[in-house]
């Protein structure tokens, strides 16, 4: 255990000095890599740990970088203030979500679907109502100042999602520790048994939706102050879910660092097809070709991979 | 705004357009119902069919309508394999796996057209798209017609297939009691390949009757692949007349929607009905079973 906490610390100082050394673009790579594995970790909490497998995850991610963005823009909101109302309704869609689909006793595929169905109504309606300003999208007006939630260096919007990153891996970590994670696990495995060992597996549910869809808004709030606009398509489209799925997906679902090694290996994959279109001309179209591979992978690891690429480190039981 | 005609016009347009949705909902039916399995990947291979009948005309100038019997030959051709060397090692355990590793397919699948394709709008210039035909007050487009009748042709043939032949039967056997079936002696690996082949076929049908009025783009499967759940879904999951009754329905459905709600909104109607029916009635109209 000792070697797994220096292991954790080595990594984080790793972390922490990388973005002194290296040339801004770099810097850029590394806030992505912590802040898809950020959202990659809300979709985990819900998917992994408690095996409620979701199609449709931006839904939360959408609703939050809406709700801090309409306040920010609409009524002259301090983005900072707008953060945890966002991060808060994310929590109410993922209560209202839960209580409807678990209240019907949907599980498994339907329950994916119907997320996937959730996000696409909250896409058409952020596309029609007036104030989302439809399909326009929204702008928030560049004021590059630290009260503002924007950054000149880019080194600190790194250091934010480091941060966050850091929090979703506290929070999966006292999964593991809590009884609280311990039952989410339960129903995962088996939520028949898991009833009749006495958990209230409608409840539990209701509690790990809010939960994922929180830290999944505040990384929609997030994503909105760093690129300082979001449409219907980019903040409710099918790509996110897909994204956040895939990193924990590949990583390894129901692990601590299953999103944070998913994270890491998209991202790698991306530059090499990157490098790699620059080298062959022919391919120079080059995010097919990267998630081409991501498509490929998710198939060889649901079929030999249970616990992702998680599972070739550690050796354990493997999950059903 | 509520002039009789233009509503006329509105119900017969869906119509329309749902004859080509009940033939993508049976295959998708045909494929939950015998094997258990939602495959996602069902709206992105239908995107392939549409871009082999484009190419088919564009390189050997082969009419869409004439295209039926190869595409559907293809189409079985590529699911019965598809089945055997990925599928079908899968197909036993949670049903979310299957889930991921259709939606993974699915993934492949759009990225290699738009890789290989290109994300370019691809429509088919048939000699008669420009021909309308009077119905009362409304102006019908004559492909749109001829699909729909060839749609239905093909649905009533499908189901007489699986009413009157022994593969019919032994594809009913499976669905109903796989242990059983397998007792008697059918080979059930084989008919789940042949049902989720014949699944494909359908999409390849659905395909050359699409494509002289429609488009396809890399991303054409998205747009299919809620439409033909939620069909599935409001008929029940496995029923075929559910399908029938559920392609029609929502064909309306979205045209009254989009007359009535406009070009955006009026697609909330297909997510709205697939969640209420998920939430009130997830057995659907006419599925047995929860």
């Amino acid at each position: 255990m000792t070697r797994a906490a220096l292991l954790c610390a080595a990594g984080l100082a790793a972390a922490i000095v990388y973005p002194l050394l290296v040339p801004n673009y770099l810097v850029n790579i590394g806030m992505l890599v912590f802040f898809t594995a950020f959202i990659g970790q809300s979709w985990n909490i819900a998917g992994g740990f408690a095996g409620q497998t979701s199609f449709g995850h931006v839904v939360f991610f959408g609703t939050g970088a809406y709700t801090s963005t309409i306040l920010q823009v609409t009524y002259g909101w301090n983005p900072w203030l707008a953060w945890p109302v966002a991060t808060a309704m994310g929590g109410v869609v993922g209560w209202m979500i839960a209580v409807l689909s678990f209240r019907a006793g949907l599980r498994g595929s339907y329950f994916a679907l119907i997320t996937l169905a959730f996000a696409e109504v909250f896409r058409i309606l952020a596309n029609s109502v007036p104030f989302t300003k439809g399909g326009l999208g929204m702008l928030i007006k560049a004021d590059q100042r630290p009260i503002n939630f924007q950054f000149k260096d880019p080194i600190w919007i790194y250091y934010l999602a480091l941060l966050l990153c850091l929090v979703s891996v506290a929070i999966a970590w006292h999964l593991t520790r809590s009884r609280f994670g311990a039952r989410l696990v339960a129903i995962r495995e088996n939520e028949d048994a898991a009833r009749a060992l006495g958990i209230d597996v409608f409840a539990e549910k209701v509690k790990v939706l809010p939960l994922s869809g929180a830290m999944c808004a505040a990384g929609g709030t997030f994503y909105a102050q760093k690129y300082l606009y979001i449409d219907p398509s980019i903040a409710f489209g099918v790509d996110k879910s897909v994204e956040m799925l895939l990193v924990s997906m590949v990583g390894g679902a129901g692990t601590i660092f299953g999103p944070l090694i998913g994270s890491f290996t998209l991202m790698g994959i991306n530059e090499a097809t990157r490098w790699l279109a620059s080298v062959v001309p022919a391919l120079k179209n080059v995010q097919p070709l990267s998630l081409i591979v991501y498509g490929i992978m998710l198939v060889l690891i649901v079929a030999r991979l249970p616990n992702g690429l998680m599972g070739l480190f550690r050796r354990g039981p493997a999950r059903a | 705004m509520l002039d009789p005609a233009f509503l006329l016009a509105g119900v017969l347009n869906g119509l329309l357009a749902g004859g080509i949705y009940v033939l993508v909902a049976v295959g998708l039916t045909l494929i939950y119902g015998v094997l258990h399995i939602i495959n996602f990947a069902h709206g992105s291979l239908l995107m392939l069919a549409m871009y082999a009948v484009f190419w088919l005309w564009r390189l050997a100038g082969i009419d869409p309508y004439a295209a039926l019997p190869l595409v559907i030959a293809g189409s079985f051709a590529f699911g019965f394999v598809l089945y055997r060397l990925l599928i079908g090692r899968y197909n036993h355990g949670r049903d979310e796996n299957i889930l991921l590793i259709t939606l993974g397919l699915s993934i492949v699948f759009d990225n290699a057209a738009l890789l290989f394709f290109g994300g370019n709008t691809q429509t088919i210039d048939v000699p008669y798209a420009g021909t309308f035909v009077e119905l009362g007050a409304a102006f019908l487009p004559l492909p749109k017609i001829i699909s729909f009748v060839a749609a239905l042709i093909l649905c009533a043939a499908l189901a007489l297939y699986m009413a009157l032949s022994d593969t019919g039967k032994a594809i009913r056997a499976v669905a109903k009691e796989r242990q059983g079936a397998r007792l008697v002696g059918i080979d059930v690996e084989t008919v789940f390949a042949v049902s989720y082949g014949i699944g494909i076929a359908c999409l390849g049908a659905a395909a050359c009757l699409l494509m002289p009025t429609y488009y396809v783009t890399p991303s054409s499967g998205h747009a299919f692949v809620l439409v033909a759940f939620t069909i599935v879904v409001l008929g029940g999951m496995g029923s075929f007349v559910g399908a029938a009754v559920g392609g029609l329905v929502i064909g309306i459905t979205e045209s009254l929607g989009g007359l009535f709600l406009g070009e955006q909104l009026g697609q909330i109607g297909i997510s709205l009905i697939f969640i209420l029916i998920l939430l009130l009635k997830p057995t659907g109209l006419f599925g047995s079973k929860a």
